[in-house]
């Protein structure tokens, strides 16, 4: 180990921290140096080990090899308050505040100026709060309660609790990921006050675009390891996503050409109680249809009017041709229509289930023989259909709970491609999933289509919905508003659609 | 094979309890009769904790089982009388089963169409059937002295109610495992939301659950009419949450999703020979009754303790 000497010592520097629970082991040696006064970008897949080497630098864990550097100096953290006290504060992604308490309450929560040694001096606390408030130029009623506000508003408490503890280092682990679009802005803004001001920044997203939008440096961990650390000017993002997943990706979105055939679904003037509006498209044989919107426009409550679960109040649908009117989804699926849905732990999964019991649940008609299953052929099919979708497993008789969400999220896949279905809605099928599960994932939509199946993709992310399908509708308000060729359609254009009211629909292709 | 491991401890407690009272009473405990008396009593209770068995797997329970029993008790003697010595007897055991098969599906289409939790609504179907049983007769007990076939028969040295007990629990863990009510069973109970969003009849398989304990329910009613020769309106009193302890010490999880037909056997069994080894030790029948409430819990707990190492 070099120890050459620097002008200004590294902010932090984490050396070969190893971290093992029982038999696994989470972080192997992991290096990580962060200068003061730059962010630095900690990508990985879920589980690579960043939320266990976050945790070990919080002194939440103790690293079983390895040390802490902070400004220079070797530190040991044996509980969260050595951290706190050397200048490491956390931002979770659950945040940690107290509802009941206001803004300069939870900045001073255990620290609360005092007069006579025990009176808590509120309004000392108050004028320091507005104080830290002022100079870092947020806008933020010291007095408000917490629980009122909206949660970019609790982020900036975090912030100020972290400011007011006077850390050097500040770790960030998914700050965006339940933020609006303008509040994510604001918090850019502040991580690069927070950076001008001197500050370390470790900043951990799922999104990459942030990431290099945001980041001086990046590093990559993958199984444990940092197998990546640059500059970010230096570094594109598709060589991010190469280190993240361990294999060149030639491209994020896989190739398709679409050869649509004849009409799979057809929906005409639908309307339903839960709020459709004269809902009329269709979809084709061998296509990749994407279905954009707000949340709100309604795209869930037409996957469920189409899979039977709500009954249409006007309209017609048919399937190739035929007249199609589920009354459940036991008849949708009858009819071969299948229904990803968008919360795979409340209504996917069966989680305390084996695996393959979850895959062939839709489709054990055909397994039954004078009323009884045939296990033996249930479980063949629930193998052979898991590998179809690469899903790792140790087996199909393990609990659906002991896999990852991207794992959990292809046995759902691998339930509707046994149950062979000519027509699959995915409703925001890679929520949750990492980037080479959510490849995988685009790669076995593809498939589905090239064997002549009709794709309805619900997703609230346009570089997905704008990479994978081949059209793409927008719905507003219960009603289908447009649509186009996806290579016609930009993210301005959707959003266009979808978000502003008080235009005529736009013709659809 | 982890099922299996799953299965090992009420079996295990089994087996250490039957190796503790042979050491401590050998003399009464190991003999035939004995362990046939002792299989003898627990079918009626035995046979409808198969049925519960699928009722808690599915994530539901169901209170009104003894109160079922006493009302298809006393429809199937009433029968029996009504009809003569020459039918009365094949009559009134398919009048009391009708009548069992009958509550059972008073209790799903409720639970189904209302959409109320089982709890409340067995909690009502308890009370009302246990009402019609005892209006029935004016609360007088209807004696059946002729009808001892499925209380008293043996064949081939082996009583009725024992070959019974154990051909519906073959049938019951066939049906569990190997048909498509029975994999539901489990869905619903795991996760309900899930199940119907995968096509699974959530209605109609509660429908048969419910149908089927009843049924059951009804069988082992004509056992107990018979083993006495009378139905009582005041039969199965308290019934239920034996049935349950035997169910949930067997390892299934009042959660639902999970439980076995060989796991509620082995609970029930436990529960018959700890009852009999109390009364053969010379324990009374109430120190009885700390004994199984402290078994019941500590079974629960070792199970969970088990499955939280294992997670």
């Amino acid at each position: 180990m070099s120890e050459t000497p620097q002008a200004t010592p590294m902010a932090l520097r984490m050396v070969g921290i190893s971290k093992s629970f029982g038999p696994v082991q989470v972080l192997r040696e992991v290096g990580l140096e962060v200068r003061p006064a730059t962010v630095h970008a900690l990508c990985g897949e879920n589980g690579a080990g960043k939320s266990t080497l976050m945790k070990v630098l919080a002194g939440v864990h103790r690293s079983d090899q390895g040390r802490i550097e902070i400004g220079g100096r070797a530190r040991d953290f044996k509980q969260p308050a050595d951290a706190i006290a050397a200048g490491v504060a956390m931002i979770y992604q659950e945040l940690d505040l107290a509802e009941d308490l206001s803004v300069a309450e939870n900045v001073f929560l255990g620290a609360e100026p005092r007069r006579f040694g025990f009176a808590l001096d509120l309004r000392a606390c108050v004028a320091a709060t507005a104080a830290l408030i002022r100079e870092n130029g947020f806008k933020l009623d010291p007095g408000a309660r917490v629980g009122n506000l909206s949660t970019g508003d609790c982020q900036l408490v975090e912030i100020l609790k972290a400011l007011r503890k006077k850390a050097s280092i500040l770790a960030m682990d998914e700050p965006t990921s339940s933020l609006s679009q303008p509040e994510a802005k604001r918090l850019f803004e502040v991580v690069r006050e927070l950076r001008r001001r001197g500050i370390a920044i470790i900043y951990i997203s799922h999104r990459l675009e942030e990431v290099e939008a945001l980041a001086d440096e990046v590093s990559v961990l993958r199984d444990g390891r940092v197998v990546y650390s640059g500059p970010m000017a230096q570094t594109p993002i598709s060589a991010v996503v190469a280190h993240m997943v361990g294999r060149e990706l030639s491209d994020y979105y896989p190739a398709h050409a679409a050869r649509p055939g004849e009409v799979r679904l057809s929906v005409e003037g639908l309307s339903t109680a839960a709020g459709l509006r004269g809902i009329r498209f269709e979809l084709r044989a061998g296509e990749v249809v994407g279905l954009a919107g707000l949340v709100g426009a309604g795209r869930t409550e037409l996957a469920r009017a189409l899979f039977g679960i709500d009954r249409p109040t006007e309209g017609t649908l048919r399937l190739s041709g035929r007249p199609y009117s589920p009354a459940n989804p036991c008849e949708a699926i009858a009819e071969r229509v299948g229904f990803l849905t968008e919360d795979r732990k409340r209504t996917g999964l069966c989680l305390g289930l084996p695996c393959g019991w979850n895959i062939t649940l839709p489709s054990l008609p055909r397994f039954t023989r004078a009323g009884f299953l045939s296990l033996a052929r249930e479980q063949r099919a629930a193998a052979s259909f898991g590998e179809k979708v690469r899903v790792k497993w140790g087996g199909p008789g393990d609990p659906a709970s002991s896999l990852s969400g991207g794992n959990q999220q292809k046995l759902l896949l691998a339930r509707w491609l046994l149950s062979d279905v000519e027509l699959l809605i995915v409703d925001e099928p890679t929520r949750g999933v990492d980037v080479g599960a959510k490849r995988e994932i685009y790669q076995l939509l593809h498939e589905l289509a090239a064997s002549g199946r009709a794709v309805l993709f619900i997703s609230s992310e346009l570089p997905e919905l704008l990479g994978v399908t081949d059209r793409i509708l927008v719905m507003r308000r219960g009603r289908m508003v447009g649509g186009f060729a996806t290579r016609d359609a930009t993210p301005e254009s959707i959003m266009q659609l979808a978000a502003v009211d008080g235009k005529a629909p736009a013709p659809l292709p | 094979m982890k099922r299996l491991l799953r299965q090992l401890l009420p079996f295990a407690s089994l087996l250490a309890l039957i190796v503790l009272l042979a050491a401590l009473e050998p003399e009464k405990f190991l003999t035939g009769s004995n362990f046939l008396n002792v299989l003898r009593r627990s079918s009626v209770n035995g046979i409808i904790a198969l049925g519960m068995t699928a009722i808690i797997i599915s994530g539901g329970i169901d209170l009104s089982v003894g109160s079922l029993l006493a009302l298809a008790g006393m429809v199937g003697a009433l029968v029996i009388q009504a009809a003569g010595p020459e039918w009365g007897a094949l009559a009134g055991t398919f009048a009391g089963i009708g009548a069992g098969a009958l509550c059972g599906l008073v209790n799903g289409l409720v639970i189904t169409r209302l959409g109320l939790p089982p709890f409340i609504i067995t909690l009502g179907s308890m009370s009302v059937f246990r009402g019609v049983a005892y209006v029935m007769h004016d609360g007088q007990p209807y004696n059946v002295p002729d009808y001892r076939f499925l209380g008293e028969g043996v064949v081939f040295g082996i009583p009725v109610s024992v070959i019974l007990f154990v051909a519906l629990a073959l049938l019951a863990f066939l049906a569990l495992r190997y048909t498509r009510l029975g994999r539901y069973t489990y869905a619903i109970g795991s996760n309900r939301d899930a199940a119907f969003h995968a096509g699974v009849r959530i209605e109609r398989s509660l429908l048969a659950l419910y149908a089927l304990t009843g049924t059951l329910a009804g069988i082992a009613a004509m056992i107990g009419t018979s083993r006495t020769v009378s139905a009582q309106p005041t039969a199965g009193i308290g019934m239920e949450l034996d049935v349950i302890a035997a169910v949930v010490i067997g390892g299934a999880s009042l959660s639902g999703g999970s439980g076995t037909i060989l796991g509620t056997v082995i609970g029930t069994l436990l529960i018959a020979f700890l009852r009999n080894g109390c009364t053969l030790l010379g324990i009374s029948t109430n120190v009885q009754l700390i004994v199984i409430g402290v078994i019941i819990v500590a079974a629960v707990a070792l199970d969970k303790a088990a499955q939280r190492r294992k997670a």
